[in-house]
């Protein structure tokens, strides 16, 4: 089942799904190497700021409106049609904020700290399959780079509430930083779950994988450990992204906005784009790894899935995304937040282990080859 | 006081059925009828006793209704209203020879407490308060509403007695 680099399945999914992006070759056709290398680099970069800034925009747009919806309410409906340009507005009222430092903060630290989580989220994008001609950079250990960019968040969160000289900032700091340690294990045993089954740790690879009908995606190909690592995946991600029911690194109530209390104007904004760009990377993470990526959903009835295949890659990438980001709504506005200790033995006591021995099954099941078709 | 405390099947501890309990609770929400209300354009539906902004009437004749007893000036417990009596119009038809109508009318809305004294004093049932709840002006000036806009407010109100028709 698994494709190796030379076998046949190989060379037909290397020529139904090429790796060539008009725009890159282009630009190495005409350039020299060091020239095309630059040269493409600074494309991705205007490329990714662009995408983020607009997804992380329509994002919390989205995420006005879909909680307003929960709470039988209309959400922002006043600033361009349907409130669309209401985060536009409120992006220019962050922008024109004084930024304001406690005194007795640490200059440099205080800075540095809104920069990381957004870097590591820019990070991730760029390894993240949108079709398979639309990635940025395909490293053969790619899920290796995402896990270390992935944890690199918790450092500008537990900065944050250090450097800013106040002690609600450190507490929030220290519980969310405690928090996205612990549940980052539980997350990474769900990317190596997916590594294990698919033989690689390429994204693209991973995608490839699961070519063939929908059963053939990890959700559903692994049975009962796809499944089982899919909810583990859900779990710790909403938790790393600390969204509710796990916002305790915010909890308002408690520590009044937790480590980003004293950051205002830029500052603040850049924590908040962060957010969001996290949530739209964690569910194209979800959809990379279990839910059969850029791949249309194939359901072996030959009219159906040639009138699916027939909308592009990203669409279908985008859709999943989106399916699973309003999942992610979905959990935020239903539930309460959990209490720091049941925090914690969900995912020591409980998450833990469970991925633990999933995990073992799961190599259990491949080495036996027990795998759906 | 003993606590009850249900012993919990692995279901019940497991909190899975409870989730989607839960999830499905909110997904219902999403068609029902929403709560909001636009409101600069749709304005609230109150209940008939509710005291918004004192107005002056008319009666159906388009009389001023309002005699310049100054009952309502002296009873206004933040001295919100002041009112200017004028002279009554001898040469004026029997029917329009109203008392006294007042030359001005002066509610001071910065002040106002809406506690509808004013129309609980009122002989003559010339003062209400009506439903008119955002007074809102952008300056100090613009609040202080005089016998104009104070009629224009009010509008007419049928009288079933007509006082000034049988003199």
């Amino acid at each position: 089942m698994i494709a190796s680099l030379h076998s046949p399945l190989a060379t037909e999914l290397a020529a139904r799904y090429p790796a060539t992006h008009p725009v890159g070759d282009w630009v190495r056709a005409h350039l020299s190497p060091f020239g095309a290398f630059t040269v493409n680099a600074l494309l991705a970069l205007a490329l990714t700021t662009v995408f983020v800034s607009l997804t992380a925009l329509f994002l919390v747009w989205m995420e006005r409106k879909v909680c307003a919806r929960f709470q039988l309410r209309l959400g922002p409906n006043r600033v361009g049609p349907f409130g669309l340009l209401q985060t536009l507005a409120d992006g220019a009222k962050l922008f024109l904020k004084e930024s304001f430092m406690p005194r007795e903060a640490d200059f440099f630290v205080y800075h540095l700290a809104p920069l990381i989580p957004i870097t590591s989220s820019f990070m991730v994008f760029c390894v993240l399959p949108f079709d398979h001609h639309i990635q940025i950079a395909d490293p053969q250990g790619g899920l290796i780079y995402l896990a270390a960019f992935l944890g690199m968040g918790v450092f500008g969160v537990l900065l944050a509430g250090w450097a800013s000289n106040n002690k609600y900032s450190l507490l929030g700091g220290m519980r969310s930083g405690a928090q996205m340690i612990a549940y980052e294990i539980s997350y990474v045993l769900c990317l190596l779950l997916i590594v294990l089954a698919s033989g690689s740790a390429s994204t693209r690879d991973i995608v490839l994988a699961q070519h063939g009908t929908v059963l053939n995606w990890w959700l559903f190909k692994l049975p009962g450990c796809g499944a089982l690592g899919f909810l583990i995946f859900l779990i710790s991600s909403t938790a790393e992204l600390h969204r509710a029911p796990f916002d305790i690194a915010e909890a308002e109530s408690e520590l009044t906005g937790g480590f980003h209390t004293e950051y205002s104007g830029m500052g603040f904004s850049m924590f908040f784009l962060s957010e969001y760009s996290n949530l739209f990377v964690a569910a194209g993470l979800g959809t990379t790894l279990f839910l059969g990526g850029f791949l249309a959903p194939q359901f072996g009835l030959g009219p159906l899935d040639r009138a699916l295949d027939l909308v592009p890659g990203f669409a279908w990438f985008l859709l999943k995304v989106y399916g699973l980001i309003y999942l992610y709504m979905w959990l935020r506005w239903t539930f309460p937040r959990l209490r720091v200790d049941q925090l914690m033995a969900l995912e020591w006591k409980f998450l833990l282990p469970l991925a633990l021995g999933n995990l073992a099954i799961a190599a259990v099941l491949v080495t036996l080859g027990w795998l759906l078709p | 006081m003993k606590v009850r405390r249900p012993k919990l099947t692995l279901l019940d501890r497991l909190y899975l059925p409870q989730i989607l309990a839960g999830m499905w609770r909110t997904l219902k929400h999403i068609p029902r009828k929403k709560f909001t209300r636009q409101y600069p354009e749709e304005k609230f539906k109150l209940l008939g006793k509710y005291r918004g902004a004192p107005t002056l009437v008319r009666n159906q004749a388009g009389q001023v209704k309002c005699v310049s007893c100054q009952l309502c000036e002296f009873v206004c417990p933040p001295k919100a209203i002041r009112v200017l009596p004028g002279r009554r119009d001898d040469s004026a038809p029997a029917e329009a020879r109203i008392e006294k109508e007042p030359e001005d009318f002066i509610i001071d809305m910065t002040r106002c407490i809406y506690c509808g004294q004013c129309e609980e004093v009122c002989p003559e049932q010339a003062i209400f308060l009506k439903q008119d709840f955002a007074v809102t002006g952008y300056k100090r000036s613009e609040l202080e509403f005089h016998k104009d806009k104070l009629l224009e407010l009010g509008g007419i109100h049928d009288d079933p007695i007509c006082k000034w028709k049988k003199k």
